[in-house]
């Protein structure tokens, strides 16, 4: 083991919220730039990532919390089929209203849970939020108002009380995805580095000392599943809106475990990161998809591992904490 | 920091007729201890005599079977540790319960996050005032130096450092110590525990502290609390207290 004590301190401070922020809202206005200039496929590639991404990022919610949830389909079928209810019979056709419609039933369904989930941990949460998912798959599946197992279609939305044309919808529906994307995101980081951020990483390594000092590690897991519900609904309703159609493998437990897949090819330092390895899983999944349809995630399984293998704590090490991470390395 | 119990001052801690028992074993049995502001209090016994079922009933850790705990004449009696650190019942720990994967900094910025009663969910944690006052508290355990380094990195006697400042985020009323100088160096022992209580002369603060080190009870406690099998067998002046034939017999070996 090296000796850790005689190291000089970190010279430079983890770059503040600040920049982040810059450099988040820089990359929303360039992907909107160049939108217009993106063959369709690959601006719909883009919309799936970036909605997806906002459910993984609620797992990273959790994850700085020290748990992983594999149900996190559930929050992404409840916004999606939230979304696509109100859109069908109540009539509410808003882009945006709909996007935080979804969001909002998905924290909904989450919030008398959350006090129950809150007490668990390890496998015991993961388990536990798999069932709750697949309790709502089982439903779906079996209520013929919603479609039953096929689901049901919902039409296009509006826009600030515009119709859009179907062959605008496309170029519309992605600006405004990458921009409420991109606005989730800037306020998870800045969640993240809040003293409830900071008390979330506390309770992922020491509970304890948590309560300790005055504050309640129960109520912080409880407002981070909550949370990850709302970011998770949200996903959910952005990606309803652009494939007009909603069924119930959105909570299947595969679904779930493409999202843990990002959240951990991600990693929890970095919000950026998380929409870098959901777009890895989209390009994966395409052309795999394309190529060898029976075995891409064999293609998968091996981009995890050499993940794991070499950037134990996500793509977000690359660029995040560096001094860190080379610290840590050492010591294991 | 010759404060001796008188009459007609309220105390800050009264503990009354505090019974634990787990299983057969006898953990607390009537326990009565009063401690006045100011006070610096060691509580000595050898392993299970009961010292630390004492801290951990004050901090709420576990709750007595039987008897009352008040805290400047307020009932804190099984409440859960988050209230009564949020009372002012602040404590350090044998080993040191800090965060490894963080800094020292941010160690401390824990602490005050927690402290908070409603944290904020979009200002800084590391905000321009938060760090200062975090680094005034470093300032005072000469923890400058060790601020940005990583908690699993730096040295045992640092951490126990660390672990009592963060208590001290809290400005308690009343401090307990959980055996300060364990697994510190014999040469160590003094300096860090003159660091100790110099830090906290800046603060009218009650300390207890757990010791088994007897030297530093003489140099630094006003009274000794001994504890045999749950129950208090002296509870006086270090000279005296240190002098007691039960003292000596099953505490400090020094009489058989």
């Amino acid at each position: 083991m090296r000796s850790l004590i005689n190291d000089p301190p970190i010279k430079t401070p983890p770059p503040g919220v600040q920049r982040k922020l810059i450099t988040g809202v820089a990359l929303i206005a360039l992907l909107i730039a160049v939108g217009p200039f993106l063959p369709k496929w690959l601006t719909f590639l883009i919309t799936m990532a970036a909605s997806h991404g906002l459910v993984s990022l609620g797992i990273i919610f959790l994850m700085r919390g020290g748990v992983v949830s594999f149900g996190q389909g559930l929050v992404f079928a409840i916004g999606g089929y939230v979304a696509a209810l109100a859109f069908v019979k109540l009539g509410f056709t808003d882009a945006i209203g709909l996007t935080f419609i979804g969001g909002l039933g998905a924290a909904l369904v989450a919030l008398p849970f959350a006090p129950l989930i809150a007490r668990y941990r390890g496998i015991f949460f993961a388990m536990l939020t798999l069932a709750l998912s697949m309790v709502v798959y089982g439903i779906l599946v079996k209520t013929d108002v919603l479609g039953g197992s096929d689901g049901f279609n919902m039409g296009r939305p509006t826009l600030f009380g515009q119709q859009l044309a179907d062959i605008l919808s496309g170029y519309v529906l992605y600006p405004l995805t990458v921009v409420i994307s991109g606005a989730v995101a800037l306020a998870a980081r800045v969640y993240f580095d809040s003293p409830r951020g900071l008390i979330s990483l506390a309770v992922r390594d020491n509970e304890l000392r948590v309560e300790y000092l005055g504050a309640s590690v129960r109520q912080t897991m409880a407002i981070n599943f909550v949370l990850a519900a709302f970011v998770g609904g949200i996903g959910g309703a952005l990606t309803v809106l652009s494939l007009g159609h909603v069924n119930p493998d959105f909570s299947y437990w595969t679904t779930s475990g493409e999202f843990v897949f990002v959240a951990i090819l991600g990693g929890y330092h970095s919000v950026l990161a998380v929409f870098v390895a959901s777009t890895v899983l989209e390009i994966v999944r395409s052309f795999s998809g394309l190529y060898f349809p029976d075995t891409w995630q064999l293609v998968l399984g091996v981009f995890l591992l050499t993940v794991i293998r070499f950037l134990p704590h996500g793509i977000g090490s690359l660029w995040s904490n560096r001094e860190l991470f080379k610290r840590k390395g050492g010591e294991k | 920091m010759s404060a001796t119990p008188s009459q007609g001052s309220i105390p800050v801690l009264r503990a009354t007729g505090l019974e634990k028992r787990f299983g057969a074993v006898v953990a607390a049995t009537e326990v009565c201890l009063e401690v006045i502001a100011g006070e610096r209090v060691s509580l000595i016994g050898s392993n299970g005599a009961g010292k630390t079922t004492f801290v951990n009933m004050i901090t709420g850790y576990i709750k007595p079977d039987a008897g009352s705990i008040l805290l400047d004449d307020r009932d804190i009696t099984g409440l859960e540790p988050r209230t009564i650190n949020r009372m002012g019942v602040a404590r350090s720990f044998q080993i040191p319960q800090l965060y490894a994967e963080l800094s020292v900094l941010d160690n401390m910025l824990v602490a005050t996050a927690c402290q908070d009663r409603h944290p904020s969910f979009w200002r800084q944690a590391r905000s321009a005032d938060a760090v200062e006052r975090a680094l005034a508290l470093l300032a005072r355990f000469n923890l400058l130096e060790h601020a940005e380094q990583r908690v699993a990195g730096v040295p045992g006697g640092i951490r126990k450092l660390l672990d009592i400042a963060m208590a001290l985020t809290v400005q308690p009323r009343l401090l307990l110590l959980d055996e300060p100088t364990s697994g510190v160096s014999v040469e160590e022992k003094f300096p860090m525990m003159d660091i100790v209580m110099h830090a906290l002369e800046q603060e009218v603060m009650t300390v207890l502290f757990v010791e088994h080190d007897m030297d530093i009870v003489e140099r630094y406690a006003d009274r000794v609390v001994a504890f045999y099998s749950g129950r208090i067998i002296a509870n006086d002046t270090p000279q005296i207290a240190l002098a007691a034939p039960d003292v000596r017999r099953y505490v400090t070996g020094t009489l058989h």
